[in-house]
């Protein structure tokens, strides 16, 4: 089954969506980042979407709810590089991911999450 | 009912001359010719009677969609067209071919003095043809009308909507005039896509230029930092002028959330301040 691949980095781990989500994707990356973060004890969840170029309801949906359950999980989440279409998509669609942090690209979102982390 | 007498065809082609003449001096009594020159019209007229006959002279009937009638259609086109950018209204275009009326009755009147029933039929013919002509002339001129019209707001938007780059990372986006829902997308659209180009961290909106702010303009402003803040970058608003500022609170606007400078200056000493940079006074 396809799956997306999960990356450990450190403290952290990195999630690259390279290929369009469908609906299951999504649930199994969701079960995937929950049993990898509480095996890993991971501090920070990098999640790259740069090259998802179109998202539906569900799927902003989930994004929302990977980030949220990262958190709770005490991993802090960065979501970097929305495309264009996509933010002003999930802006339409009313989904504005209050209390997700975002960042450019990967580079500044890991910078993010070092800054957050020590902080901590 | 009955179609054109050739006898009345060659009456008019017989006397193209003095028609044309004739033509031309109610054209400049009734001031169409204004902002014309002379050559062009003298050209136009000449062709547009030419045309007349020869549409009529191949036998075609007076529904002037069929293709018979394609040459006389494409003429006026051209001609609607170039009075459009002259900037001529539609009374001055429709002149053009109603001022052919008169020194066609006349002529028509003149020919069939002895015959009042014929002279009745010829002249209901000729003035059937002609308003249909003209007719379509004024469709044809309101559609390059509106061709314009359309161009210019398309411009318009463009021209509206420039994304300037104020330092490295900052980016800012000057808002002149009324924000309606189109207007916010192509805003929207181009803001984001510079700042996915450029990598910058933070985008300002000024809105000194906005004239009003009602819960409208307010919703697109907050769904514009909404999908900002999503791509990972920070929005500043400002130009709050003291009355939009009153009106926002008024309309109990909740603009929590979005940080706001009164002015442009203020928004970017923060935005250098969030960068880590400062600017000094040389010694």
């Amino acid at each position: 089954m396809e799956r997306i691949p999960i990356l450990q980095m450190g403290g952290f781990l990195l999630v690259t969506i390279q290929v369009d989500m469908h609906d299951q994707l999504a649930l199994t990356l969701q079960d995937d980042l929950s049993e990898r973060i509480s095996k890993t004890s991971a501090r920070g969840v990098l999640i790259d979407i740069s090259a998802l170029d179109m998202v539906d309801s569900f799927i902003g949906r989930m994004i929302g709810t990977i980030s949220g359950l990262s958190k709770i999980m005490d991993a802090e989440t960065v979501l970097v590089g929305m495309q264009p279409a996509v933010a002003i998509t999930l802006v339409e669609l009313g989904l504005t991911l209050p209390g997700v942090s975002t960042a450019l690209n990967v580079e500044r979102g890991m910078k993010l999450l070092q800054e957050r982390v020590r902080n901590q | 009912m009955a179609a054109l007498q050739t006898s009345t065809l060659d009456a008019m082609k017989n006397n193209q001359a003095q028609l044309l003449a004739e033509w031309k001096n109610s054209l400049e009594a009734s001031g169409a010719t204004r902002n014309l020159k002379e050559k062009d019209l003298q050209q136009q007229t000449a062709e547009f009677l030419q045309l007349v006959i020869s549409g009529l002279q191949n036998g075609n009937d007076q529904n002037i969609a069929t293709v018979g009638w394609d040459e006389i259609r494409q003429f006026l086109d051209k001609l609607s067209h170039s009075r459009a950018l002259l900037g001529q209204d539609s009374h001055q275009t429709a002149s053009f071919i109603f001022s052919l009326k008169g020194p066609l009755f006349a002529l028509l009147q003149n020919h069939y003095q002895d015959s009042p029933a014929l002279l009745a039929e010829q002249l209901w013919e000729i003035s059937e043809l002609l308003d249909a002509l003209g007719m379509h002339t004024i469709r044809t001129f309101q559609k390059s009308r509106e061709a314009v019209i359309k161009r210019q707001q398309e411009e318009l938007l463009e021209l509206s909507t420039p994304v300037v780059k104020l330092w490295d990372g900052v980016l800012a986006l000057p808002m002149i005039g009324t924000l309606d829902s189109q207007r916010t997308q192509v805003v929207m659209e181009s803001l984001l896509q510079r700042i996915v180009d450029t990598g910058s961290e933070i985008a300002i909106i000024d809105i000194t230029g906005v004239p009003t702010v009602d819960t409208l303009v307010a919703q697109h402003l907050l769904k514009t930092v909404t999908a900002i803040r999503l791509m990972g970058a920070d929005c500043i608003i400002s130009g709050v002028r003291p009355q939009i500022a009153q009106t926002i609170v008024h309309l109990g606007l909740d603009l929590q959330g979005v940080v706001t400078k009164a002015n442009l200056a203020d928004a970017l000493k923060l935005a250098l301040t969030r960068l880590g940079l400062s600017v000094n006074k040389a010694d």
